[in-house]
């Protein structure tokens, strides 16, 4: 029956083809500009870690005095040097990591290549291994190297291509604001989407070029970059930063099990009180143990212009559906002849209901693979602007599939009214006035 | 014309009647919207900014030992100056648009600390310093006072701290608003304890490095300190004629690598820099823009197909209208007429959907309210494309012969 069916539908839609071309447009384009929109969303609201993200928390506390206290607000979202260093020194996580970002000079041995800028992180240790960050050579720096102050750096494989020609390059020193650095590790291809670890630091920018310790770091001097929140007579400036009243760095813990999360969140309002003890902080303990999915929630990370997109692309949608809707019932109606012919031979309204249905079923189908195409072509256009985002807007298989499902369903809902309108006609009428 | 019949007709072609409306409806919400969002970033595009834009070039310099900048500012001026075409050059801790914002909370009492900035007393002011005679080759417009001193520029430093080591400031005139508003701000004085500047004079309007919300007022909140040779001076400007720019730009970037081989240079014209600031921005309005045009297309072809349809369909009763007297003129109109009071049906649900969505958007989106204007434009657009897309199916209406009526069942 379904193969009858479909041979009725293709001859019927063979017989208009203006009107079904028309129905076909219609339907991708609003296929494909709402999925474009929503696979740009889903990759930007993607786990940037998965596997891992659910063991990554992100612990806010608030060193500030008095001056402006509201009970209820928010800790600061960054630590200070010396919470930092405590809390690192600490290890009572699984993991832990203190971190910033900067800019540093690069001075290539290779006279062939000006010197030029490129984005650091300036991490401890544990990053690595916390972040399941993959090594193509080397090794990660170790704690030692930490506390040594060592003059280490691990590269990024996009660094390692520009400055060794993609070659091993550990042991290797590379020069960095006039000091130098021994690579000891070069990265595999990592892009973490969204750059979670740093929100203030572009949300989907690409990772860093060069990773050094964060001690070494300090030692020569090396720029820092991001967002640095000062309080009383906090400056801010560079050479007293670590003991001004500010934060401007990043701390992250990896705790395996809930259990531990809340002993974690405990073991914070402990160190709180203590600090209150010592006199270093004056508020009422206020911590928060975000999780990562929580943290880039609370920090707005997806921009609000995508979210415009995709409702304007699901308005696009619903106009394009209506519009269908109108085309099809136009194309049954008109065949009221036909139609009455078939049920005056014994179709029951049901069967005709199911042919109709067969019927805008193979326009979604079409419409929906038409729309495909030009999502990819959307895909494609949005990969060439210049938002830092733009590069990740890629198709996967699960956008494929709800691509291809979204389609089905839009085309049967705009075909479900006019087939039910067409199936009403009364056969004898319909036969007489032709 | 009567539109009681027509009514009466309507209501026995319920579906396809709901449908038009339903079409019109959606367009209308949608289309209110996006060409609301449209304007907002056209308006953000085309800030005015009161420098020189077009006669601009940047080259900035980064990673060279400050403890030279005392001997590399000046002959990095010189050789900048020695281009042919170069009209002046100056340098400027950053610029206008530029991403690279040096921010500061300033208050107007003795007493205003940084912290305040949460608060309403304190207001958040973007800062540029720079050597002397650069507000000439920005071309600056001075509206009350003086610029700096020559005397002022050599004392004035930054190196590691966060402001200038002056006491003299020139504000934009939106800040001076901002700070006293009704009050001459000449003479007054911008706190931030321990520090603090004098305003000297004010400037016509110029954008800071990053623009912050979208209501435009606050984009302009910029200040101008002179500085003496320091690090923190690290964009230089020059200014020549715009036919020339692409040829000095070449020039003086290689001209600064060459004396500078360790530090790290990066020329643009200004225009460039404006363009990138805001390529987000119009790629938006550009996508809005299109999605609008197909939108509008879509609906008109929906329209086009359920009017011919609806002819189709009355053969027979225009025939038999036609041989009772009524000219081609009355089937043209009966159909146009019909379709206008489709058109305005839906576009009174339209309207208050927009509004509707208009509602969502500003709750979830830093989004003001939907402007009335745009509700009698919007019905105004979909009434033209209504009528137009009723056109060619009323015509063949007209054309069809009263003879129909004899021959129909």
């Amino acid at each position: 029956m379904f193969g009858y069916y479909l041979d009725l539908a293709l001859h019927s839609l063979k017989r208009n083809r203006v009107l079904t071309a028309l129905m076909v447009m219609t339907l991708a384009l609003g296929i494909g500009a709402s999925m474009t929109t929503l696979t740009v969303l889903h990759v930007l609201s993607g786990d940037p870690l998965p596997g891992r993200s659910g063991q990554l928390y992100y612990p806010q506390l608030d060193p500030r005095d008095m001056d402006g206290y509201h009970p209820g607000d928010e800790p600061m979202a960054q630590v200070t040097w010396v919470d930092g260093m405590n809390l690192l020194h600490a290890a009572r996580a699984d993991r832990q990591a203190l971190m910033t970002g900067g800019a540093v000079p690069i001075q290539p041995a290779d006279s062939a290549i000006d010197p030029f800028y490129e984005d650091a992180r300036y991490t401890t240790a544990d990053f690595f291994p916390m972040f399941q960050v993959p090594f193509l050579y080397g090794h990660p720096w170790s704690g030692a190297d930490d506390e040594a102050h060592a003059r280490v750096v691990v590269l990024s494989r996009g660094m390692n291509d520009k400055l060794f020609g993609g070659k091993d390059s550990t042991g290797q020193t590379l020069r960095m604001n006039d000091a130098a650095f021994r690579v000891v590790g070069v990265l595999d291809s990592w892009r973490p989407s969204p750059h979670f670890y740093d929100v203030n630091m572009g949300n989907y920018s690409d990772s860093e070029g060069v990773f050094v310790p964060l001690s070494a770091s300090r030692d020569v001097r090396l720029s820092r970059n991001g967002s640095i929140d000062c309080w009383g007579k906090g400056g801010g400036d560079d050479d007293h930063i670590e003991t001004s009243p500010c934060v401007w760095l990043q701390y992250w813990v990896q705790l395996d099990t809930p259990a531990k999360a809340s002993a974690y969140k405990e073991y914070l309002t402990h160190y709180v009180q203590e600090q209150k003890a010592l006199g270093r902080f004056q508020r009422p303990p206020n911590v928060r143990l975000r999780g990562l999915t929580e943290w880039l929630d609370y920090n707005k990370v997806v921009p609000s212009d995508v979210r415009l997109q995709m409702w304007l692309a699901l308005g696009f949608l619903l106009v394009c559906l209506v519009n269908t809707m109108g085309l099809m019932l136009t194309k049954f109606l008109r065949r009221r002849g036909e139609l009455g012919v078939r049920r005056a031979l014994g179709a029951s309204r049901r069967a005709v209901f199911a042919q109709l249905l067969v019927e805008s079923g193979i326009v979604g189908v079409v419409g929906g693979a038409i729309g495909l195409l030009l999502a990819l072509l959307g895909l494609w256009i949005v990969r060439r602007q210049p938002s830092d985002y733009a590069e990740l807007a890629h198709l996967d298989a699960s956008m494929l599939l709800i691509t291809l499902v979204l389609a089905v369903c839009a085309s049967l809902a705009a075909g479900l009214l006019p087939s039910w309108r067409a199936c009403q006609i009364a056969p004898a009428l319909q036969l007489k006035s032709n | 014309m009567q539109i009681r019949p027509i009514l009466a007709t309507l209501r026995k072609h319920r579906i396809p009647a709901i449908l038009i409306v339903l079409e019109i409806a959606l367009a209308c919400a949608v289309l209110c919207n996006a060409v609301f969002m449209i304007s907002r970033r056209v308006a953000s595009i085309s800030l005015p900014n009161a420098i020189d834009e077009k006669e601009l070039i940047s080259v900035s310099m980064h990673g060279a030992d400050p403890t030279r900048a005392a001997a590399d500012i000046p002959r990095n001026l010189a050789a900048l100056q020695g281009i042919a075409g170069v009209q002046a050059a100056g340098v400027i801790s950053s610029l206008p648009l530029s991403t690279d914002n040096w921010g500061w909370s300033f208050g107007t009492q003795p007493d205003s600390v940084l912290e305040d900035r949460s608060s309403d007393q304190n207001t958040n002011v973007s800062l540029y310093m720079m050597a002397q005679g650069t507000e000439r080759v920005l071309g600056l417009r001075l509206r009350q006072g003086r610029f700096f001193n020559a005397d002022e520029y050599p004392g004035s430093l930054i190196g590691s701290g966060a402001l200038p080591s002056t006491h003299v400031t020139v504000i934009t005139e939106s800040l001076a608003k901002k700070l006293w508003p009704g009050q001459s701000p000449l003479g007054k004085t911008i706190y931030s304890k321990p520090a603090y500047f004098t305003v000297v004079g004010v400037v016509a309007d110029v954008l800071r490095p990053r623009l912050f919300g979208s209501d435009g007022l606050r984009s302009y909140h910029s200040s101008f300190f002179p500085m003496g040779p320091d690090q923190a001076l690290a964009n230089y400007v020059l200014r020549c004629p715009p036919a020339e720019r692409e040829r000095i730009l070449r020039e003086a970037v290689q001209k600064m690598q060459a004396l500078n081989p360790s530090a790290v240079i990066n020329g643009n014209t200004y225009e460039a820099i404006r363009n990138r600031y805001f390529a987000d921005t119009s790629s938006m309005a550009w996508m809005l823009v299109l999605v609008c045009a197909v939108m509008l297309a879509v609906t008109a072809v929906g329209i086009v197909g359920l009017s011919s349809f609806w002819v189709t369909q009355r053969r027979a009763q225009i025939g038999i209208r036609r041989a009772l007297g009524a000219t081609r003129g009355d089937i043209l109109r009966y159909f146009q007429l019909e379709n206008f009071l489709l058109v305005g049906i839906g576009i009174l649900l339209g309207m208050l959907l927009a509004y509707g969505i208009n509602l969502f958007l500003m709750a979830h989106y830093e989004l003001p309210r939907l402007p009335m204007l745009y509700l009698p434009a919007g019905a105004l657009a979909l009434w033209l494309i209504g009528q137009g897309a009723v056109l060619g199916p009323a015509q063949r209406a007209a054309a069809v012969p009263p003879v129909v009526a004899t021959r129909a069942a």
